[in-house]
């Protein structure tokens, strides 16, 4: 049988092929030469070596974005997980309507960040005007404006995938533990949440990187006002390529870093849940 | 049992209000998208009167200074072609390399799932330069990007289903004389039906919203999505025209709401299953 397919390898595999090659396997490879050059356009490359990187580590505003980014991922983590899960659990009960609901949570998960952030930028200087100041004043305002922004695209898409994994879990396990006499606090910390281990460890995988990648969102609502100070790493990178000429190095540079970085958060984390998985 | 239907009663209460407040930032957006300019940043709260109305003038400028509807229209071609082209050669190509088993489709596999974790920063730049260079900077350009770009996931996604179905029914279509094309066409596809709304959903909702790809790959000055000229609007300096902003963001959303209620049922089942294989 492999034979008889294999003469048909260039109408099955090649277009895919010729395509991955060109939009990933070139810009990935040539991203990470370009990052040891010095260059403006890519004729004019010249290798330097590391410097672009030290370069990189110096420049404070990158490592600004850098903990500024860390603390988003983590803070954005746990505030969706939480609610999405408390609402899967809420709309798995015997309920009306609980349909519409689930419908209504998850659609502004399908709104882009760009329209999103601008959204969400008229209704928090909306508020913010009432006090005399604006989103763009303060750091702090942008960080909880996106908190709040991410946690609203979000918990829709982590709540269907809380609800999928909690409609996995088999009747008799819960019945038995019913049935055993524990409460209801114990049958969620004993046998709910063990059982969605799998769910959890894709949700927190998602938002965790989803976290580190945002860039429309952060654009479209603060655009790193004021001064860079809520910039994160994404649009940091955005800004050395594009914002300062003779920077294009530096900036190839950092994007490699953020690449280690966030495939080294992905595989902790994977690892960290992963471990708590127990089999069904 | 009377406890417990009260219980769900105010279940459903509780719950109509939250949904109501979860909804209302776009409600918030039409209610200005109304509204006469000078007041929309000023009382962006409170219900358009006779004196802030401003009919549908907004929606009107929109579209002709801004050019929204070809940017709509666009973003609709780039989306539609872009997710046909992807399920066509995406999933051929991962039927083959799970049926054939060389050094060469092993790599490729693991170089699409590779490819997942992979952020958009890390290749932008010399990926804008790929495309500037090979004339892939028009909408029917960007397909062949995004069927690069987007493979890793599909093909990941193809694999994991194309694994379940048994083999013996390929073998006997090939036994009995079909082509390895006409197989893959009439019994494959038609199994694998699940799967391609899944993928299909998926990636329409990453490119339909995609900004920076877009933006770096298209020749600006003749071509924008949606995501675009929405950012042009704001980012154009003089003075910025929150009511055509709104209208615009209307303009955007509107799509987006009738393609999820049309098809809500698929969206949902594909998300929860694209998440438990990815």
């Amino acid at each position: 049988m492999e034979k008889a397919i294999r003469r048909y390898m260039p109408i099955f595999v090649l277009p895919t092929f010729f395509a991955f090659i060109l939009g990933f396997i070139i810009p990935f490879l040539m991203g990470i030469w370009l990052s040891f050059c010095d260059f403006t356009t890519v004729t004019d490359a010249k290798f330097v070596g590391i410097s672009n990187y030290i370069e990189a580590f110096k420049d404070t505003v990158f490592q600004h974005s850098f903990w500024y980014t860390l603390l988003f991922a983590v803070v954005s983590l746990i505030v969706i997980n939480i609610f999405a899960f408390a609402l899967a659990l809420a709309l798995t009960q015997k309920m009306r309507g609980t349909n519409i609901f689930r419908t209504i949570f998850f659609m502004p998960n399908l709104i882009g960040g760009i329209v999103l952030g601008y959204i969400w930028q008229l209704i928090f200087n909306g508020i913010l005007s009432h006090y005399q100041t604006a989103l763009g004043l303060n750091e702090w305002y942008g960080f909880w404006g996106m908190i709040i922004l991410v946690s609203w695209q979000q918990i829709g898409y982590m709540m269907i995938i809380y609800i999928a994994g909690l409609q996995s879990i088999p009747e008799d396990v819960m019945e038995a533990a019913q049935i055993d006499g524990a409460s209801g606090i114990q049958r969620l910390f004993r046998v709910t949440i063990p059982m969605m281990m799998p769910s959890i460890t894709i949700c927190m995988f998602l938002s965790i990187t989803n976290g580190f990648k945002l860039f429309d969102q952060n654009l479209s609502l603060t655009a790193g006002e004021p001064s860079k100070m809520s910039e994160m790493m994404a649009l940091n990178i955005f800004n050395t390529f594009y914002g300062r000429t003779g920077w294009e190095g530096v900036g190839q540079a950092k994007a490699v870093i953020f690449f280690v970085i966030v495939v080294a958060i992905g595989m902790i984390q994977l690892r960290a849940t992963r471990s708590r998985e127990v089999q069904q | 049992m009377k406890r417990k239907r009260g219980l769900s009663m105010i279940g459903t209460i509780v719950f109509t209000i939250l949904g109501l407040i979860y909804i209302s930032p776009i409600l918030i957006v039409l209610m200005n998208s109304f509204k006469k300019k000078v007041f929309i940043n000023k009382e962006p709260f409170t219900f358009p009167t006779e004196k802030t109305w401003n009919g549908i003038e907004n929606y009107v400028t929109a579209i002709d200074k801004y050019g929204l509807l070809s940017a709509v229209g666009w973003t609709v071609f780039i989306t539609i072609g872009s997710v046909l082209v992807i399920l066509i050669c995406t999933s051929m190509c991962a039927w083959y390399i799970t049926r054939v088993k060389t050094r060469f489709t092993k790599t490729l596999y693991l170089l699409c799932v590779f490819s997942m974790v992979v952020p958009f920063q890390m290749v932008m730049f010399t990926l804008s330069l790929v495309a500037d260079r090979t004339r892939l900077n028009t909408p029917w350009g960007i397909i062949i990007i995004y069927l690069g770009f987007g493979a890793g996931l599909a093909v990941f996604m193809f694999c994991g289903f194309v694994k379940s179905i048994p083999l013996e029914i390929e073998e006997a279509a090939l036994i009995d004389g079909c082509t390895p094309l006409r197989t893959f066409f009439t019994i494959v596809l038609p199994i694998m039906k699940p799967t391609y709304i899944s993928v299909g959903i998926l990636e329409t909702m990453w490119i339909w919203n995609d900004f920076l790809l877009p933006y770096l790959v298209l020749d600006l000055n003749k071509y924008k999505t949606i995501s675009i000229a929405i950012q042009y609007m704001k980012g154009s300096y003089g003075r910025v025209d929150m009511g055509a902003i709104m209208a615009a963001l209307i303009l955007a959303v509107i799509p987006v709401i009738i393609f999820y209620l049309s098809c809500q049922k698929h969206i949902i089942k594909g998300v929860a299953a694209g998440a438990v294989k990815g």
